[in-house]
């Protein structure tokens, strides 16, 4: 029988696609229960590669021998070796190329809209963390808004579609995942702008972002407005996108809100996180299309795999906008909140460029989901 | 600490620092204690779970720049 090698695009194919799949995790069990790979249809079996050191006949009836099998380790070794033992027992498995790292680390673009004018609307969806990161494109020009480090996927997206970047936006200083606003600004002349109230220690040279900027990309009208909504950071700021879309960054996701614990105020934050939920928000247009900066769990992707819902669906359905309670809302975003995201402290400082960690320091540091919600 | 025995598994990837490791233990005694030297960082939590799983003791774990250390007891 042969092994074969699937990499994180054709496993997110069968995420979107809702496809059954069979996943034999091999991490150790305290890394496979914080994190791994979700699918609807899919199933699970974790035993660490360790235990099957002797061999993998002890598992062969916990292995379907009727669905595609996938092996998945932390980098790709212990994977392969089990992979290869499965096969030699006559079974035909495929092992995730690059393991969990790279999982984390694959970006899937795909269409939320078109724009006046004939632009372009594209959601960046990182499936393996819950991030998601946006480009504008019109006539010649591109703005990215909330970009992860893999800077390369952008520079060379906007390559593909003959588009220069002109402008790049982080709604809020990240805590969970190291931007690459920075560098992908430096390396195209960008101007890259940052929140000035989450911006009090950085160590670069930025463009101050606050609510009522207006910023133009192409020669037509793709305004993107920006709004001024504290609550996940002091400095947080949505985007309404050419009247029709609105990043909501981590202030409002489809199943959930933004915690206001992660740079240590909850207590002081939570009053303008309600205020933006249950005030400023209400004040748009509730046929706004949100676009979030993160999801939480797998349900809330859309057939296409893309993450987006109308306001007043959210207005509707989503928990944390319909507590009328204000005692009640305090206790939700700052009680019995989840853990807070790996090294979270360490991807702030680097997001502020206090710290340059290395490229491997970079992957260690963002291992796991992204946990910027409560429910 | 006293070790009966080292193991470089310096610039092994996973999973080989755990191969060798189970290969070195079954060379000692109960109670002798297996030094290991690894650069992969993942080998700090699988060489853990290793050792509880197969009733061994992980006495004392240090970081050397870039080298983890490891004192494993048999069990």
């Amino acid at each position: 029988m042969t092994v074969k090698a699937m990499n994180s695009k054709e496993v997110t194919a069968k995420v979107f696609n809702k496809e059954t799949m069979f996943i034999l995790d091999v991490r150790n069990e305290t890394d496979f229960q914080d994190w791994k790979i979700e699918g609807e249809n899919f199933q699970y079996f974790n035993i660490p590669y360790f235990e099957l050191l002797d061999g993998v006949e002890e598992i062969m009836d916990k292995i379907p021998a009727d669905m595609d099998v996938l092996v998945v380790c932390a980098k790709e070794g212990s994977s392969v070796m089990v992979a290869e033992m499965l096969s030699e027992e006559g079974r035909d498995v495929a092992y995730l190329e690059g393991g969990m790292k790279t999982w984390s680390e694959h970006l899937e673009p795909v269409k939320v809209g078109d724009l006046k004018d004939g632009g372009e609307l594209y959601q960046f969806v990182r499936i393996g963390k819950g991030c998601l990161s946006y480009m504008v494109v019109s006539n010649g020009e591109a703005a990215i808004i909330d970009s992860t480090r893999m800077t390369d996927i952008y520079l060379d997206f906007a390559k593909n579609m003959n588009v220069n970047i002109t402008h790049v936006f982080d709604t809020h200083l990240h805590a969970d995942h190291i931007s690459g606003g920075r560098v992908i600004a430096e390396q195209t002349g960008a101007t890259y702008w940052l929140p000035p109230k989450d911006a009090t220690e950085v160590v670069f040279e930025y463009q101050p972002l606050e609510g009522g900027n207006d910023v133009k990309i192409g020669e037509t009208n793709i305004n993107i407005h920006s709004l001024y909504s504290p609550g996940h950071t002091i400095g947080s700021t949505s985007f309404v996108i050419d009247e029709k879309f609105l990043l909501s960054g981590d202030i409002l996701f489809i199943d959930s809100i933004g915690r206001p614990d992660l740079a240590g105020l909850a207590e002081d934050w939570v009053g303008d996180l309600r205020e933006t939920l249950y005030k400023r928000y209400r004040e748009l247009s509730d046929e706004l299309v949100v676009l979030p900066a993160h999801f939480m769990i797998i349900d809330e992707l859309n057939e296409d795999g893309s993450v987006s819902e109308k306001l007043s669906t959210l207005f509707a359905k989503n928990h944390g906008l319909n507590i009328e309670d204000e005692n009640e809302f305090r206790s939700l975003v700052t009680e019995n909140l989840p853990p807070q995201p790996n090294a979270y402290q360490e991807i702030r400082e680097t997001n502020m460029g206090k710290i340059t960690p290395d490229a491997e320091q970079q992957r260690e540091m963002e291992i796991g989901p992204n946990r910027c919600a409560v429910r | 600490m006293e070790s009966t025995k080292v193991l470089d598994a310096k610039g092994l990837a996973c999973p080989m620092p755990i191969v060798k490791t189970k290969k070195a233990m079954n060379e000692l005694e109960a109670g002798q204690v297996l030094e290991i030297h690894a650069t992969d960082k993942g080998a700090k939590n699988d060489l853990q779970a290793w050792a509880k799983s197969g009733g061994h003791e992980l006495v004392k774990h240090e970081d050397e720049g870039d080298v983890l250390k490891f004192w494993i007891k048999k069990g």
